[in-house]
């Protein structure tokens, strides 16, 4: 299962201002984070974390196998085959506005050295009151209201929409086993696909809830991946943004999110998830609804 | 951002492309001169950033002088999608035997950058049939070899000198597509002359936005660019909310898509500003914009914003829906929206029908709005049913 609660976590990029409240949030949560690192920032502390000046000489000093990055975008690519060489086994991306082509190049070298990749432009993922990775939730009181221990995994392509998913499951008594925010770029390092086929292995899991918006193709991937073998889990959609289906070219939200020449509508991933036996909710009630069928 | 014909011919040609050598022109007072450089029969071609020129006129062929000057009366200040042509490019009108279509785009499931080659060139790339068509994902790290080219020449059966021909432009199209930080890079279509050579005809190149940074060595000599990926041109208050947006980097308070409506929204973040913008039309509503504000911006930039979008002509008023927020606070928020209704010369109470902003610092907020006599709705209101009541209590708003 991602995210093993007892690994060591490394903050990278720790010493910049949304990874100092990270850090200081996800303590608060009980995470566990062992070092940080900024490049020439060795021997400073940041709540109380020790910073090193590079990956290598961290893992020297400390166990860690899963790394958070939130560096300035052209820095991600050079940070991120930093972790990997450490043997990091699990690495989120929070930084937004990474190059595509750095993410791809990234992604390559992540999977020759056997690292999970979330995101980039991801909030990060949480297992209620195991483990929290990244900014997900915000605050501790706000992360306790938010999201509660159960068996319906949340898997969303918008760090705010996780939440706000959540918080709504929370609200009705439906726990989660995990809350992944994916990324909101065209191109991530784990897709709804990839995720899933995760899940189906993962005995804390019964049901998932996916938050799809417009643009790529990773509604129509898991659609096409269900229609060859269908899952043992029951899977929910939400999709937002039918309006951007009339306005071809056009970039709405986060990065990934754009039609082009009739290709990533909300319509077609709809159709295509309908087909493969998908629930689609259109509203958030809905969504209950669907979870419901599957028992 | 996406280049023009002419701009993406250059572009590419600094990398050992070949292509028809483009003349630009901007007035009619250019025309003449132009087409005797170029010489007889001459291709007109409007540089628009769109596609499929070709089945509006926005291409035209002349056999003699006159014919082009008539033709260029037509192209310069065509409209084209909402956009003024300004720019036609004049060409030599070449004979050939055979089209193709090459370009290398973004395979965002393989998560790789993949090689596209059609044996249908021209105006009907989509429609190819899949034999006709070859696919090649390569790593980015290294680009797409030469042999790989050629193995895709050989499976729509090219042979000989096209098939050598056809392989390395292909190679060379990713090198350039990798070293420029592409989106898409098409030449289409790339023909082959009575003399067997291949050569360019058309092209069209989309820079990534988020790259730019790095690339602006390379496109300041292909002279003015514009920054917009597609669609219309920018509003006046679009601009002017990327103005607000831009005066200070924390947050986002901006990004506006103008629309019809009398229902101004105050909406984020990314996917909840879809979500919300859905239900609103969903339940009969007619939002005057769309907008996304995260990330924690400053109070200042808020209450910028909702005076602006208050501001347009027939808004009767404004609904503030975000998700459960994470890192943006909601006090802040509230504060912003107050400032900027006041700002706009209203009345929070009358002006805005809604605010619902859980998550961090929500009792602050609410304290806040509450103040000034606004309703507020904590995470118990869905994002539906808050877009729901909005529409209803503008209804009751005037103008």
């Amino acid at each position: 299962m991602l995210l093993d609660p007892k690994a060591g976590v490394l903050v990278q990029g720790i010493t910049g201002r949304e990874a100092s409240r990270m850090v200081e949030d996800s303590l608060a949560y009980g995470s566990n984070i062992v070092a940080g690192v900024t490049p020439g920032k060795g021997g400073q502390r940041v709540h109380g974390i020790p910073v090193y000046d590079t990956v290598a000489a961290a893992v020297e000093e400390h166990r860690a196998t899963i790394s958070t990055v939130s560096v300035p975008p052209s820095a991600v690519l050079d940070a991120a085959l930093e972790s990997f060489d450490a043997g990091m086994l699990l690495c989120l991306i929070m930084t937004e506005r990474v190059p595509q082509l750095d993410t791809s190049k990234l992604l390559v070298a992540a999977r020759r050295a056997g690292c999970t990749v979330i995101g980039p432009n991801s909030l990060g993922l949480i297992r209620p009151e195991i483990a929290k990775l990244g900014t997900i939730g915000g605050r501790v009181d706000n992360v306790r209201r938010s999201f509660m221990p159960g068996r319906v995994a949340v898997l969303s392509r918008s760090g705010g929409m996780t939440s706000e998913i959540a918080s709504y499951l929370t609200s009705r008594g439906v726990g989660q086993s995990i809350a992944i925010g994916v990324g909101g770029d065209a191109i991530i390092g784990s897709n709804f696909t990839e995720l899933i086929e995760l899940l189906e292995d993962d005995p804390a899991t019964d049901a998932v809830v996916i938050y799809g918006e417009p643009g790529g193709a990773a509604e129509e991937q898991l659609a096409a991946r269900l229609k060859q073998q269908p899952s043992r889990l029951r899977i929910v959609a939400f999709l937002s943004g039918k309006f951007v289906d009339d306005l071809e070219g056009v970039r709405f939200g986060h990065a990934g999110v754009i039609v082009e020449g009739g290709r990533g509508s909300v319509r077609g991933k709809v159709k295509a998830l309908r087909e493969a036996g998908v629930f689609i909710a259109e509203t958030f009630e809905e969504i209950l609804e669907g979870l419901s069928l599957a028992h | 951002m996406r280049l023009l014909e002419h701009q993406s011919k250059n572009l590419l040609s600094n990398f050992g492309l070949v292509f028809t050598e483009p003349t630009p022109v901007e007035s009619m007072g250019e025309v003449r001169a132009a087409v005797e450089r170029v010489g007889l029969p001459a291709a007109l071609k409007a540089q628009t950033p769109f596609g499929g020129r070709g089945n509006i006129g926005a291409v035209r062929f002349a056999e003699t002088v006159d014919q082009a000057v008539t033709a260029a009366e037509v192209l310069l200040g065509m409209d084209v999608r909402g956009t003024t042509v300004e720019v036609i490019s004049i060409e030599p009108k070449l004979n050939y035997e055979r089209e193709f279509y090459v370009g290398i785009t973004w395979d965002t499931v393989a998560k790789l950058p993949v090689a596209l080659l059609s044996l249908a060139g021209g105006v009907d790339v989509e429609s190819a049939r899949s034999d006709q068509v070859a696919r090649q994902p390569f790593d980015p790290w290294m680009g797409l070899a030469p042999y790989k080219g050629r193995e895709m020449a050989a499976e729509v059966g090219l042979t000989g000198k096209i098939l050598v021909g056809v392989g390395d432009t292909l190679a060379k199209l990713s090198q350039t597509f990798l070293t420029c930080d592409g989106i898409t890079m098409e030449i289409n279509p790339l023909v082959v002359t009575k003399d067997e050579t291949l050569i360019g005809l058309d092209a069209r190149v989309e820079i990534e936005d988020e790259a730019v940074y790095r690339q602006r060595e390379r496109l300041e000599p292909l002279g003015e660019l514009t920054m917009t990926a597609a669609g219309r041109p920018p509003t006046p208050l679009e601009l002017e909310a990327q103005g607000i947006d831009a005066t200070d980097h924390r947050g986002v308070a901006g990004r506006v898509v103008e629309f019809d409506g009398d229902l101004a929204l105050l909406i984020g973040g990314g996917g909840a500003s879809l979500t919300v913008f859905d239900a609103i039309k969903a339940h009969g509503g007619n939002p005057a914009n769309y907008c996304e504000v995260g990330g924690n911006p400053t109070e200042e930039k808020v209450a910028a914003i909702t005076s602006l979008l208050l501001s347009k002509p027939g808004v009767k008023g404004m609904a503030v829906i975000m998700n459960v927020v994470n890192n943006t606070r909601a006090d802040v928020i509230a504060r912003g929206v107050v400032m900027g209704v006041e700002d706009a010369g209203k009345k929070p109470a009358e002006t805005i029908s809604l605010f619902r902003v859980p998550g961090n610092w929500e009792a602050e907020a609410r304290e806040i709005m509450e103040a000034a006599g606004v309703e507020v709705y904590g995470r118990e209101v869905s994002l539906d049913a808050a877009a729901r009541l909005a529409v209803e209590r503008n209804r009751a708003h005037v103008a």
